[in-house]
């Protein structure tokens, strides 16, 4: 790419919250000071950008002197966390106001940060956070599905650069991404019958809530 | 083959009804001019035909047909292509320049592309709406989009039929994940032909001057593969967000702020899922239509998919 050519706009992936979790390993494809930073996907796939849709269930404000929210995002498969402070301002105001449970579509950066003990957290920084309906939220977990997949069809396709990588960083058995894909899908089929709507997570989340609190209690960022 | 190669056979085969010359004498002209006295390419090829022709004793019109290939206009792929088309006149446009006789939009059952007529060629002119066979005009490049030049030396046949213009619009899915600056109410250039977009009141052509509102939405689709920018115009921006021009200005005037009108829009739109189908400008769709997706996904193929692998 020439300098001055306009770089093109990262694509936002699809990714569901367990694999998102797992992800840990970052890099750039070049040595410019702005090249993007990439999240390195367990199923084989670069990240610099994410989209996902998920129940809002917890907001905090862990800020110190100034205001800076998380908010903890629900999806079939467990949680993303978002941080947004003074650099987010249109993110941190919608985390302000909104009353959980609600359900909300997240554009954001992956954010990785390594505790004392030295394991990684991963988090989202958003760009955008906006409120959405159900039908949305089912969309997207169809869809996520769908991607999440085609990534653990590719991965042992010979020249699957991304994957040679995740198997080179994460000693991770991918099915399990599969098995969660398909639970995602599965738990779609049964709420069709729920007209609230809002199974989102709560079972995922009492299953989880241990290591989530581990995870909270540490996902502040420097 | 060769880049001279390639233009010894199209001239060889122009002139394959008229002369018994073969490719490779004309290559052996053509690489006499442009090797040992360093004429370019395009000149040299000129200058052959020139010799062909007053050897075959003909006019420049009378070749460069039936030598070409019949292309059809979606299938247009390379930069200074020698081509027949046939092909009905979709638009007129105001040409820009004095240079410029006729511009406008071809169209056949693949699709629709630019044609340019210059002035010098002095060509009798194209009617909207008729359709015409258009022999030896050639093919232009700008940017990655293709368009057709007439020339001299370009045959126009009228023919009493018509033509079921191709819809070459694109059609593309995704969530729209961003609505980019320039979006909401915005004022553009008031003066005649000019609808560039104001910044700070400023026309980056005509200074200061009073603009004129309008709406629109540059937003992003993006399916988790691939990013499209799109722009919604105003009509499909009303329909989208149910804010009409003059409301949008009540808002701004009532917030004495324009930006509150973006803002709501980002609240509407950001994060849900749109089908929109329209034509292709650069690295833009031009949404004519869009369709948000509320119909409930169906997770049943995708399960299959999960089962197969």
């Amino acid at each position: 790419m020439s300098s001055n050519e306009i770089p093109s706009r990262e694509v936002a992936r699809r990714v569901f919250a367990d694999e998102f979790n797992d992800s840990a390993f970052t890099f750039k494809e070049s040595d410019d000071d702005r090249a993007p930073v990439y999240l390195l996907l367990p199923t084989g796939e670069k990240a610099n950008r994410v989209f996902f849709v998920g129940t809002l269930t917890e907001k905090d404000d862990v800020g110190e002197d100034n205001e800076y929210w998380r908010g903890r995002i629900v999806d079939p498969t467990g949680t993303f966390f978002v941080y947004a402070g003074q650099y987010q301002p249109e993110a941190a105001s919608m985390l302000r106001e909104l009353e959980p449970p609600a359900y909300v579509a997240v554009v954001g950066k992956p954010r990785t940060y390594e505790t004392d003990d030295g394991s990684v957290n991963v988090s989202v920084r958003p760009e955008s956070i906006q409120v959405v309906d159900a039908a949305t939220r089912d969309r997207w977990v169809v869809e996520t599905a769908e991607r999440t997949l085609d990534r653990i069809a590719a991965f042992d396709e010979e020249g699957n650069e991304y994957a040679r990588m995740a198997r080179e960083e994460y000693d991770l058995p991918i099915d399990r991404y599969k098995d969660s894909a398909v639970s995602a899908l599965e738990s779609l089929e049964e709420s069709d019958s729920d007209e609230f709507g809002l199974d989102g997570g709560s079972a995922v989340e009492d299953a989880d809530a241990e290591s989530d609190a581990d995870q909270s209690s540490l996902q502040t960022e420097p | 083959m060769s880049d001279l190669r390639t233009h010894a056979a199209e001239i060889a085969e122009q002139f394959s009804d008229h002369l018994d010359v073969s490719e490779d004498e004309v290559e052996e002209r053509l690489e006499n001019l442009v090797e040992e006295y360093r004429v370019p390419v395009e000149e040299a090829r000129r200058s052959v035909i020139n010799s062909y022709l007053e050897e075959a004793g003909l006019d420049r019109d009378e070749i460069g047909r039936g030598g070409n290939d019949e292309v059809r206009l979606a299938d247009i792929d390379e930069d200074e292509q020698w081509i027949d088309v046939t092909a009905k006149v979709v638009e007129l446009w105001e040409p820009r320049s004095d240079s410029i006789a006729q511009v406008g939009l071809l169209g056949d059952e693949s699709g629709r592309t630019k044609f340019v007529a210059f002035e010098t060629s002095d060509l009798p002119k194209l009617e909207e709406g008729a359709v015409y066979r258009l022999g030896n005009v050639v093919t232009d490049e700008y940017q990655g989009n293709f368009s057709v030049k007439l020339n001299k030396t370009t045959s126009i046949e009228e023919l009493d039929e018509d033509i079921e213009v191709g819809d070459d619009s694109t059609t593309v899915e995704g969530a729209l994940v961003d609505i980019q600056s320039g979006s909401g109410l915005i004022k553009r250039c008031p003066e005649e032909g000019c609808t560039r977009v104001l910044q700070n009141g400023r026309c980056s052509e005509h200074g200061d001057v009073d603009g004129e509102f309008d709406l629109r939405i540059k937003g992003v689709l993006d399916d988790g593969e691939r990013v499209h920018e799109i722009i919604f115009g105003r009509e499909v921006t009303e329909d989208l967000t149910g804010v009409t021009l003059d409301e949008a200005q009540q808002m701004a005037m009532d917030a004495l702020d324009t930006t509150v009108v973006v803002d709501e829009m980002r609240e509407d739109l950001l994060g849900t899922y749109y089908r929109v189908s329209g034509p292709e400008l650069g690295r833009y769709v031009l949404a004519d239509e869009v369709e948000r997706l509320t119909e409930p996904a169906d997770p049943e193929a995708v399960l299959i998919k999960a089962r197969s692998i």
